[in-house]
């Protein structure tokens, strides 16, 4: 154990405070940073998903296009929100946003927070690889900026469905992994206990993914974590929000689609 | 091999993984990497070139299950991706061979976003309106059928190939749900709509050719004659939910 056995510790505790139930979820963030957020619904082909939702809000008197995921803080709210884990009509419902915003130039700003899509038999029914992939695709190409914020859990797939723009800022204390840890875990060792270990190992907090060079910007949380002071976490995203749309709204289109095409290129080039 | 003989020109054959975030479970990653190279004598999961197929100038991208699970890590989703933008720039139709059981857990973020970097290069593909056949082959499953895999004109699968995002072992640890006959079979995929075909090793040749055919540059032509329809599986009875 020793110094990794630490240092594994310690990345046990980002997992947890990334996951504490007092946390922000995103709906707290939105309902503080914007005014007049107005949810839309549906994805018009099968139904309404309440793990991601979504709609235009304003920000400083203008239209933002926001798109999230959202956990439950009830039992009642956390079924509802299938515990914040999207099917395929969560996807749909983002991609339709997707298209309306770039109809009417709206940028957009996605919180991610889920532990992964929601693995069950009727969302592979109904396509949900099919259904990410094709947002994957939509939001590389969208001719509009893209704020990606993760404020929890970005778990693999699942979080990247909504998760493609030209900016990734992580709250201090969020972590973004290719699978969770038990998922890896289990895959790796064929035992969830050694989950601490896979933790370690994805390099998943905040300030790994700041290193490996994948996000921009850590913003800073209150002392403890979010949940001890929702208006400092939440003052401190708005701001670094405002300053970043203000930078990629004076990028010519052309350059910013191109931008962030380059940007997921580069990740793994051998050249 | 589908393609005719002497064909292919493989490329990128030098790009190999790396150990970049320092991964050991329960032996190091870089063991994993050589041991893999040894038993496969390739350098990653994945193989690409132009080759000829059916009279038809294409870019052929095969994944090799037998490489570490034909896992995407940076260099396989790097080695796809120029696969990719060489069928674009050159305007040829692009065949990627599935077989994958999804993202390398080892290379961590770096190989999440290889499902980005993958699906951007295929948007640019249909942008320039070059056809692109994804062929899923037994297994296909997570981040590579939530990526490249499920982004094809056309998608054609091998009878009862397993084809899906998560396995079915986490799906009954997460839900306690029975899991319905044929779950995640080819031949599901086809009757829930997820898939165009479902064909025989043998038959694929003549599949691809007629697909090559009449997807080519202003379509087949009025001289092409179809030698027969393409045979595709019956469609599974419609599921009832």
């Amino acid at each position: 154990m020793s110094d990794n056995g630490t240092v594994a510790a310690a990345t046990w505790e980002q997992v947890e405070l990334a996951r504490h139930p007092d946390r922000p979820y995103a709906l707290d963030y939105v309902h503080a940073i914007f005014n007049n957020f107005l949810e839309l619904h549906g994805d018009r082909v099968f139904g309404d998903d309440h793990a991601i939702i979504g709609g235009p809000a304003s920000l400083d008197s203008k239209t933002i296009m926001v798109i999230a995921q959202q956990k439950g803080r009830t039992t009642s709210e956390r079924a509802m929100r299938n515990f914040g884990m999207a099917n395929p009509e969560g996807y749909r419902k983002a991609l339709r946003l997707v298209r309306q915003a770039e109809r009417f130039k709206f940028p957009i700003v996605a919180f991610v927070d889920t532990s992964g899509a929601f693995p069950g038999a009727g969302a592979e029914e109904r396509g949900i690889a099919w259904a990410i992939a094709e947002n994957l695709v939509a939001l590389s190409a969208a001719r509009i900026p893209i704020l990606t914020l993760v404020i929890g859990e970005g778990g693999s797939g699942g979080a990247l469905g909504i998760g493609v723009g030209d900016r990734l800022l992580m709250m201090e204390h969020s972590i973004y992994s290719v699978a969770m840890p038990e998922a890896c875990a289990s895959i790796l060792w064929r035992d969830i206990a050694r989950k601490v270990e896979a933790a370690e190992a994805l390099k998943l907090t905040a300030a790994d993914l700041k290193r490996l060079g994948l996000a921009d910007e850590i913003i800073p949380e209150p002392p403890g974590g979010a949940q001890n002071d929702y208006g400092l976490a939440a003052d401190a995203a708005a701001a670094a929000l405002r300053r970043h749309l203000k930078n990629l709204e004076s990028i010519d289109t052309e350059r910013l689609v191109e931008e962030r095409y380059q940007r997921y290129r580069r990740i793994g080039a051998t050249a | 091999m589908l393609v005719e003989p002497g064909s292919f020109h493989e490329e990128d054959q030098a790009i190999t993984a790396t150990d970049v975030l320092g991964f050991t479970d329960s032996q190091p990653y870089t063991r994993r990497i050589e041991q893999s190279r040894a038993s496969t004598g390739a350098n990653e999961a994945v193989t690409w070139g132009e080759a000829m197929l059916a009279g038809h100038r294409l870019v052929l991208v095969a994944l090799d299950f037998a490489f570490m699970g034909g896992s995407m890590g940076a260099a396989t989703g790097e080695k796809i991706t120029n696969g990719i933008e060489r069928a674009t720039q050159g305007r040829l139709p692009l065949l990627i061979i599935s077989a994958s059981g999804g993202a390398r857990m080892q290379e961590g973020m770096l190989s999440l976003m290889q499902l980005a970097k993958t699906s951007a290069a295929l948007g640019r593909l249909a942008a320039a309106g070059v056809p692109y056949i994804s062929l899923l082959t037994d297994p296909t499953m997570g981040g590579v059928t939530a990526s490249f895999a499920s982004l094809g004109d056309v998608i054609v699968a091998e009878p009862g190939a397993m084809i899906g995002f998560a396995g079915a072992r986490v799906i009954q640890q997460a839900t306690y749900e029975t899991l319905p006959d044929g779950f995640q079979t080819a031949e599901f995929l086809l009757a829930h709509g997820m898939i165009d075909l479902v064909v025989p090793r043998a038959e694929l040749p003549a599949v691809l050719r007629q697909l090559l055919d009449l997807y080519a540059p202003n379509g087949a032509g009025p001289e092409l004659q179809l030698q027969r329809p393409i045979q595709t599986a019956a469609p599974a009875p419609a599921a009832t939910r």
